[in-house]
């Protein structure tokens, strides 16, 4: 198929970005995304015209590494796929694709569709783990029981993959469909209770320094989430956010 | 060198407790005066740093993605093998311990295997400690489910997702000492050459690939915990960003290879579509407890089905040929996946694959299906269901089984595996060779040590199936931690290693050379173009079946390719800032430089065992033959320019404690 790209192209963080328009034919149904894009990179270096930058790496779906906004949404069209999961079969000879970076203040640009997502493992580090050290000497794993439903709801909050699609998607560049994610799946397990308090205050606070907007319950993300995280998590972190700002000692 | 491995006197079972015992500790106040580098953050990486940091040593962490939550280990899907017996069903650590010596086809150390089952049970206790959500039964108790042909109920999982959930509780524990500055992480870095100092690992260069600048970053000990090297094959189910990088560096330094040409080619992967295809997908070997495999019985139907004229529902029960069930009827389709993938690739090269590129074998679900459908309307009380009611019934069950599984395979290929029979073909998928390591995980260079799937030591010649993600992180929570402070305890006196001395001033000029190098040659082929023609050439023959005139011919062939990619490969824009290209091209050359030495391998062991099958040593039935007598060591191969012309060191298996048989599956 033929397709007329429309990519943002910028040489680095300082610099001022444009779109630029390529044509490019002999695409075809069974590449992906990121392998029409590699096909695209074969012909401009053949040309001498510097490569597109993008990020990517498992082509599987599962790294989070992969982002871009296709035709104005996050990972492009289709629900529950990442970009490296999206299809030329998708889209038809003919069509003029946009393509551009995940947009937000707190996701800088590093070079053309590359940005830099540090702001989420910083909001990590802020309480998104269990404090227990790495010693093997903890008690059996089967002594303490989960329910299976809380084990079930726990595990679909930790398949976030931390792609920064629902920041790209919502209009307020809110990260808390990602921050409730991490702090649902400890809320919902024994283990993470003992600090669940401060675990919410701090990763809420740290979201917060790093710029990401507020929640208005659109509810985008949860529509362009790959991984389909549920604005549930969002609920559960408000409660367990205001609960802990009564009642924190601090 | 002489190669020691240093395993620990006394009973097998109790060498691991008597060692670490034995250790001499560093006290605190030490600890604190001491630094480690880790390159890598995969379940090894990842582990190995929280655990040193939690000790008390300092910490830097290096990985080339822009987050440590990114590698590979995240895109592990089955599971997780403990010896726990949570099952009741007779497991036990010595069980464990068996069937990875056995399924590794006795080509793997006793001791470290023994080690490997001890702490798989405290692998468990530990992630399930730090929040990782495994799958739980209605009691709120773990469940296991089995795994690759052995007999127990040992494999903890969290649905296909073991991997990231296992690589999240990592990455949760790293970020806990990155909170609290005992770890410096130093993402979207690249090692790109090791520093040693008196003979000993004192430190890296990193290129911080934003900036293109280099970073000279000292240690009293590295650790690379860098992953394997399917990329070689450039298809392969690995990242596009995994490479030997870190871990060639340090063989050009002085750190040994161990039996690199041990390659697990899966068989169960999506077949290539075509000549822009840039990886690989893995389908779980699960699928093979219910799916048939088969190619049609005469060349004309698999012509015509290759040419789109024939289509697989159409053919006749007696125009199928089930090979793995002709060939193995003991075991059907579920002979273990380097014998499943040799069948696939003698079958397609006798000219019976199916799919436009003549390279994919069927794996069918239409018997199970009906199987499936008629209990279901015997449980639903029906009387004489119609074929399309069994079959609706059927496709239930098959969708509740592996319902993601196919989901996952129509997305790719837009074929419903449900009407029209899966395609698979066998991928690269994983490396048991790697950088040779003593018991202490300490590479030949000291100082350096080697952790996860970047070492050759726990699977001999074929890796078991959810036993990649039990080695990774018993190296770096469990095994690491105790011998890497054997080694530093001697270090207590030496104080901070400085960086501005000759030894990191040549290491950084061999780095800003090998760039020059890149950016001056202004070829007029893409980095991707040689990546694809050197994955070309070991995948016809140094892949799934090798012989000597095509192993010989390999490395020429190799030669050659590095020879015109140092002399027209094309990299465009600048070396100062990101340019993936250029750290592309540096992983490629090293690729160049490994393949060799991959063929050189299997060249060299005149036997066929696990993922090795060299065609000249097998039975008169074609199945694979050991060489006990003259082919039970370790290859570890010592770097000396070529790498045609590497040395040979033989580290000999002692087998104490379990008897030497064939596999058959007759």
């Amino acid at each position: 198929m033929d397709l007329t790209l429309k990519i943002w192209r910028q040489a680095g963080p300082e610099a001022k970005g444009e779109m630029k328009t390529y044509p490019i034919s002999g695409v075809e149904d069974d590449m992906s995304f990121l392998e029409m894009l590699d096909f695209l990179n074969e012909e401009l270096i053949e040309k001498g015209v510097e490569p597109v930058v993008f990020d990517h790496d498992c082509r599987e779906g599962i790294c989070g590494m992969c982002s871009l906004f296709i035709n104005g949404e996050a990972h492009g069209p289709g629900r529950k796929v990442t970009t490296c999961q999206l299809h030329m079969r998708e889209f038809s000879s003919g069509d003029t694709i946009y393509i551009e970076p995940f947009r937000a203040k707190a996701f800088p640009v590093i070079k053309d569709l590359m940005v830099d997502r540090t702001s989420f493992d910083r909001i990590q580090r802020a309480g998104g783990y269990i404090s227990v050290n790495t010693s093997g000497n903890t008690i059996d794993a089967n002594s303490i029981p989960v329910p299976k439903h809380d084990a079930d709801r726990a595990f679909d909050a930790a398949t976030c993959i931390g792609c920064g699609a629902c920041v790209a998607t919502c209009k307020n560049s809110s990260a808390m469909l990602f921050v409730s994610a991490k702090v649902s799946q400890f809320s919902l397990l024994p283990q993470g209770q003992p600090e669940a308090r401060d675990r919410v205050l701090s990763m809420v606070n740290q979201m917060d320094l790093e710029g990401f907007g507020n929640c208005t319950n659109t509810g985008a993300c949860e529509v362009e989430c790959p991984k389909g995280i549920s604005l549930e998590n969002i609920a559960r972190m408000n409660r367990d956010y205001l609960f802990a700002s009564l009642s924190s000692n601090k | 060198m002489a190669l020691d491995s240093k395993i620990p006197a006394g009973p097998l079972a109790d060498k691991w407790t008597t060692h670490k015992g034995e250790i001499p500790l560093v006290s605190p106040a030490n600890k604190r005066l001491m630094d480690v580098i880790v390159v890598g953050t995969g379940l090894a990486g990842s582990s190995a740093a929280a655990s040193l940091a939690e000790m008390g040593y300092n910490v830097k962490a290096v990985c080339f993605q822009d987050s440590p939550r990114r590698a590979h280990s995240i895109a592990a899907q089955g599971g997780i093998n403990a010896a726990k017996n949570y099952q009741n069903d007779g497991d036990s650590v010595h069980r464990l311990f068996y069937d990875t010596i056995k399924g590794g086809d006795y080509r793997s150390r006793e001791a470290n295997v023994h080690r490997l089952a001890e702490v798989s049970r405290n692998i468990i206790d530990q992630c399930v400690a730090q929040g990782v959500p495994f799958a739980r039964d209605y009691g709120g108790m773990l469940d296991n489910r089995s795994f690759g042909g052995v007999q127990v109920s040992r494999t903890f999982y969290a649905k296909g997702q073991t991997g990231q959930q296992l690589l999240l509780g990592a990455y949760s524990a790293l970020n806990r000492q990155i909170a609290k500055g005992r770890v410096k992480m130093y993402a979207r870095h690249e090692m790109q050459e090791l520093v040693k100092v008196d003979g000993k690992a004192r430190g890296i260069i990193a290129k911080n690939l934003v900036t293109g600048e280099f970073e000279r970053h000292s240690a009293h000990a590295v650790l690379l915990c860098t992953g394997g090297y399917g990329n070689v094959f450039f298809l392969s189910t690995n990242a596009m960003g995994s490479n030997v990088t870190a871990a060639w560096k340090a063989h050009r330094k002085g750190a040994y290879v161990a039996n690199p040409c041990f390659t697990q080619i899966h068989p169960t992967c999506i077949p290539v579509s075509g000549e822009n295809q840039s990886k690989l997908t893995l389908m779980s070997e699960s699928l093979r407890n219910d799916g048939r495999i088969w190619v049609p019985a005469k060349k004309e139907d698999a012509a015509a089905i290759r040419a789109g004229e024939l289509h697989p529902t159409d053919l006749k029960e007696e125009d199928r040929d089930y090979y793995l069930e002709r060939r193995y009827p003991a075991f059907g389709n579920l002979v273990p996946r380097d014998v499943a993938s040799r069948a696939a690739k003698e079958r397609c090269d006798e000219g019976y694959g199916v799919n436009k590129t003549g390279e994919a074998v069927y794996l069918d679900f239409a018997a199970a299906i009906m199987r499936f459908g008629r209990e279901e309307s015997h449980v639903k009380g029906l009387t004489n269901p119609s074929d399309a009611e069994i079959k609706a019934l059927g496709e239930k069950v098959v969708e509740g089984k592996y319902g993601n599984l196919f989901q996952m395979y129509e997305k790719i290929t837009a074929s419903n595996p449900y009407k029209s029979p899966m395609m698979i073909y066998p991928a690269v998928h994983y490396t048991m060779g790697g950088l040779w390591v003593d018991y202490n995980l300490m590479t030949s260079i000291p100082g350096c040590f080697a952790l996860g799937e970047a070492n050759f030591s726990d699977h001999g010649a074929n890796r078991l199936g959810a036993s990649a993600l039990m080695q990774g992180l018993a190296d770096g929570y469990f095994v690491a931690p105790y011998t890497v402070g054997e080694f530093l305890s001697k270090d207590i006196r030496t104080g901070t290693i400085p960086t501005d001395t000759k030894e990191f001033e040549d290491a950084e000029m061999i780095c800003r050379d090998r760039t020059d190098k890149f950016m001056s040659v202004n070829g007029t082929k893409s980095v991707d173009f040689f990546h694809k023609r050197l994955g070309k050439i070991m995948w016809n023959e140094v892949g799934m079946a090798r012989n000597k005139e095509g192993l010989e011919q390999a490395i020429k062939d190799i030669q050659a390719l590095r020879e015109e990619f140092y002399s027209n490969v094309r990299v465009l824009g600048s070396a100062k800032g990101m340019n993936p290209e250029l750290d592309k091209a540096g992983r490629v050359a090293d690729f160049l430089e490994l393949g060799e030495l991959m063929a050189k391998d299997a060249l060299e062991r005149n036997e066929s065992c696990g993922g090795h099958f060299r065609e000249e040593y097998r039975s008169e039935e074609g199945e694979a033959l050991r060489d006990d007598e003259n082919f039970t060591f370790v290859s570890a191969w010592e770097y000396t320019g070529v790498p045609a012309e590497a040395k040979l060191h033989e580290e000999n298996l002692v087998f104490d404690n379990v008897e030497l048989k064939t596999r058959s599956y007759k």
